[in-house]
């Protein structure tokens, strides 16, 4: 066990834990946070994608050490209802997730591609978000959502 | 309930008919003056709160699909009170009556008529007393938004009745689950009058999903609550030798739970239990070459001794028109595999045992057929347990949720303190419940001018039922089997659903056993749609085979044989949005590496009829197929909210293209194989299509049938028959993956 100091959603927390102790397990449970989600615990699917100081990573293979000293954003502190991220916005009017449990990695990878690339084309955006599982099929929702952030962020 | 409380409400009711009990005063005595939960009680269904807002009690629930929103819609329209007053307290076993859990596309058709009934009844019973307070006679009140007027003078239904019990009978049908319905005095309106029915309206759950604000049944935490991971067996039916605890020993604090053939491990810590059930030595007893060859799964079902056979459907005398001299034969043999539910996250369950009674939260589609099997399994009256839903991540069938259900009850029970149960990514791909694998056979006779004189197709494969729709009984869980409960499997598959008025017809079903029958990784259970995509594939390109050999375009082809106007409609209306230029298929030849094709495909499932047409490309040089556009023509009768339905189109789109173009479950003599993504892909987002695009038709004047599941059955045979138009070449065996198709296009 050792001690972990890092900044997630803007506060400063430590944690308890084995060094090679998933992040996921950390901001679940030694942090009480109930999002991100356990999808495969092999970074194949994105439900427990954090930004890692402003990069997407999957938490369920991240050790926990390797965040110590950085900030973490989870899909609660991208944005709030009064205040939230164009994206949420977006998935809000689009009506997007079904069962849900995937969105913090179409979320988070798309916030940050977006930050880099605002402008991204459709097959930009369909290579950024490869490697992220729906098992809902909600996909062309999610197009749709990330077309209307990227024109109310232009 | 337990029989004492019930005795108890039963000798206080007689004081109280007629008259309401004030619910604040029942809060204050537990339950006291509140009617048993019984579907013969109006309150069951129904309440009106103090400040005026209503409750729905739905024994069903909803998983993004937006059914809450269209029962909320039904009450709304029913009691004449705005949409934003009604809540819909779903899947709760001690706030709702079984209505069978999600089922079947029934959500609405079914599960929405007592709702729709008790709305029209409390209606009733609050105008009947508001002419009474008012001295108005009924005949000169209206409602709006809850509150009833006449003459200039106005009572709410807060006023009548909130925080109050109707304490009104109604009349049970006796059904339980789907079936469940009340008879009352009321008359529901007709469709003419509906204001909010029809409408498109916002969903509930979609702000607390994307703020991260709300949650999901694996974020359920109760104090004390210990972590647990189940460990399954490596192989088919494996047996439990000896468990070594000593290989755990570095990680402290682990407790060790056996019993028979089932093993888990239990930890305060999440992490030290899911390090022990990754380094826990079990030595197993296995079973050799349970399965047979991967290759050779279709040649086995095309051998296995059938268990049951059934003739759904016989017109005319089919063998002899086979027989019938100057007749030109068809045939067609396809393969569908074994697929999985593959949820999003495996299945998650916490359960709190505590003085003879269970409290279990749940992501199970059939949260009160959990209370039953926990129940069971603890040898506990089913009034002692109580299941409440809480959405999980995905339900698309009898998947590993039910599992998780008994594991953490059982768990919980024995360790004597509140577990939490979550599977490891293999628990939700390797050992789910399976759709099951079949061969599907086709003929017809045709005669000189095309005409189709004789049609026969026989869908053999394993049960869709070798695990019941839901965990009611130990007998279908893992955990259950795993202490020697043997399964008790129903044997079913289905047959084609249409209306093709082909004079001589069989339509026949042939269901075998399962590879092992106890704890087995490849057990079969229903899985969103089920049998729909399997046999429709089958189907629906058998009928495009008979189009092509008929010289015939396709959509022609179908229009000629569909006897049900409802069919040909939608048919008719998937290629007028489509564009659809009347040709025969294939396409005459194209040049350069990638091929485009169109196909369609029809079928209707209990009462709603569906058509879609796919526009695909296939690279010659890879074998990918990129379902570009789709257009679905759908009727389901009456529509609720056609926003909703839209998006559970196109989510059956996708998935349905999924399991089309990509889903197999992998195994060998001894396991599954696919156990996680890599091994059990799924459609990603480079393969989705550009577009989706809905022709919804609405039939107020027919009563609503499903949407929850019937696109999903016409997707794979619209893509092959897409294929065949764009290569001229057929594909029988799904999925169609990209290695399949290269090889399928460099044999011919």
């Amino acid at each position: 066990m050792a001690t972990f100091r890092m900044t997630v959603d803007g506060k400063r927390v430590s944690v308890d834990a084995e060094p090679e102790m998933p992040l996921l397990y950390a901001l679940r449970n030694n942090l009480g946070l109930n999002n991100p989600h356990f999808g495969c615990g092999l970074a194949q699917c994105g439900a427990c994608t954090v930004h890692l100081d402003g990069e997407p990573v999957r938490s369920c293979v991240m050790p926990v050490s390797a965040a110590s000293g950085k900030s973490i954003t989870t899909i609660r502190g991208l944005g709030t209802p009064d205040k939230p991220h164009p994206l949420q916005a977006a998935y809000v009017a689009e009506q997007v997730p079904q069962c849900g449990y995937c969105i913090n990695g179409w979320v988070m990878t798309a916030a940050a591609h977006l930050k880099k690339n605002p402008r991204a084309s459709d097959a930009e955006l369909r290579e950024a978000l490869s490697g992220l599982k729906c098992r809902c099929g909600t996909h062309v929702s999610i197009r749709r959502a990330i077309k209307r952030a990227q024109e109310t962020m232009s | 309930m337990s029989v004492s409380r019930r005795e108890f409400l039963k000798s206080i009711g007689a004081l109280v008919v007629g008259g309401f009990v004030p619910l604040e005063e029942a809060l204050g005595q537990g339950v006291a003056g509140k009617p048993p939960l019984v579907p013969g009680e109006l309150d069951s269904w129904i309440a009106v709160l103090p400040d005026g807002r209503v409750q729905a009690f739905f024994g069903k629930m909803d998983m993004g699909q937006s059914l809450d929103v269209a029962i909320a819609q039904i009450v709304a329209e029913e009691l004449d009170v705005g949409l934003d007053k009604v809540e819909v307290l779903m899947g709760d076993s001690a706030t709702s009556c079984n209505q069978g859990g999600a089922s079947g596309s029934l959500g609405i058709s079914h599960g929405a008529r007592p709702l729709r009934n008790a709305a029209a009844e409390a209606r009733r019973l609050l105008l009947e007393q508001a002419s009474k307070r008012l001295a108005i006679s009924q005949s000169e009140l209206s409602v709006a938004d809850g509150v009833i007027s006449g003459q200039g003078r106005t009572v709410s239904y807060s006023e009548l009745i909130g925080g109050r019990h109707f304490h009104h009978k109604v009349e049970w049908n006796k059904q339980t689950g789907n079936l469940m319905d009340i008879k009352v005095e009321a008359k529901p309106k007709p469709p003419s009058a509906y204001k909010v029915v029809g409408k498109s309206m916002q969903r509930r759950d979609v702000a607390w999903k994307v703020y991260g604000t709300g949650d999901y049944v694996t974020d359920v935490r109760v104090a004390g609550m210990l972590h647990a991971r189940v460990i399954r067996p490596p192989r088919a039916a494996c047996k439990v030798r000896g468990v070594d605890e000593s290989s755990i020993k570095s990680i402290p604090g682990v407790r060790v739970v056996r019993e028979r053939d089932f093993v888990a491990v239990v930890a305060r810590r999440e992490w030290d239990a899911v390090r022990a059930a990754q380094r826990l030595k079990i030595d197993w007893h296995a079973l050799d070459d349970a399965f047979p060859d991967m290759s050779a799964l279709h040649d086995h079902i095309r051998a296995a001794k059938v268990v049951k056979h059934v003739e759904e459907v016989k017109r005319g005398d089919v063998a002899a028109a086979f027989k019938a001299p100057g007749m030109r034969l068809v045939e067609a043999e396809y393969e569908w595999p074994f697929q999985s539910h593959a949820s999003m996250g495996p299945a998650c369950a916490i359960a709190e045992v505590k003085a003879g009674a269970c409290t279990v939260w749940t992501g199970s589609q059939k949260p009160h057929f959990v209370r039953d099997g926990v129940a069971a399994l603890l040898e506990m009256p089913p009034g002692n347990v109580h299941s409440i839903w809480i959405t999980g991540p995905g339900s698309y069938g009898r998947n590993d949720a039910g599992d998780a259900a008994l594991d953490a009850a059982y768990l919980s029970k024995v360790v004597g303190k509140p577990v939490r149960v979550q599977g490891m990514r293999a628990d939700g791909t390797a050992w789910d419940p399976k759709g099951p694998a079949c061969v599907l056979r086709a003929r017809a006779a045709l005669e000189a001018s095309g005409k189709v004189l004789a049609y026969e197709f026989v869908a053999k494969g394993f049960s869709r039922q070798h695990i019941a729709t839901n965990e009611a009984s130990p007998a279908d869980s893992l955990v259950g089997q795993a202490m020697g409960v043997a399964a008790k499997p129903t044997w079913i598959f289905g047959v084609p659903a249409e209306s093709y008025g082909f004079d001589n017809k069989l339509l026949a079903w042939e269901a075998i056993a399962p590879l092992v029958d106890n704890c087995s990784p490849l057990r079969t259970g229903h899985l969103r749609d089920p049998v729909g995509p399997e046999l429709h594939f089958a189907s629906e390109s058998f009928i495009d085979e008979l189009a092509t050999a008929a010289g015939e375009d396709p959509v022609a082809f179908r229009l000629r044989y569909l006897t049900n106007e409802r069919h040909a409609a939608v048919v008719n209306a998937v290629a007028e949005k489509a564009g659809w230029q009347r040709r025969t298929s294939p396409r005459p030849s194209q040049a350069g590496p990638v091929f485009t094709g169109r196909g369609i495909a029809f079928a209707e499932r209990n009462g709603t009829a569906v058509a879609a047409v796919a526009e695909v490309q296939v690279d010659r040089r890879s074998g990918r197929v990129w379902a570009r556009r789709f257009v679905v023509a759908h009727d389901c009768g009456l529509i609720i909210n056609p926003q909703g339905l839209r998006y559970t189109i196109e989510g059956n789109v996708v998935q349905g293209l999924s399991r089309t173009l990509f889903e197999e479950v992998r195994f060998d003599r001894n396991s599954v194989h696919s156990v996680d993504w890599a091994s059990y892909p799924i459609l990603e987002m480079q393969d989705a299509p550009e577009s989706i695009e809905t022709v919804l038709i609405d039939r107020p004047e027919v009563a609503p049938s499903g949407a929850g599941e019937p696109t999903m059955r016409v997707v794979p045979a619209a893509v092959a028959n897409a294929i065949f138009d764009a290569t001229g070449v057929r594909i029988r065996k799904a999925p169609l993956d990209p290695a399949r198709v290269k090889a399928a296009l460099s044999r011919a």
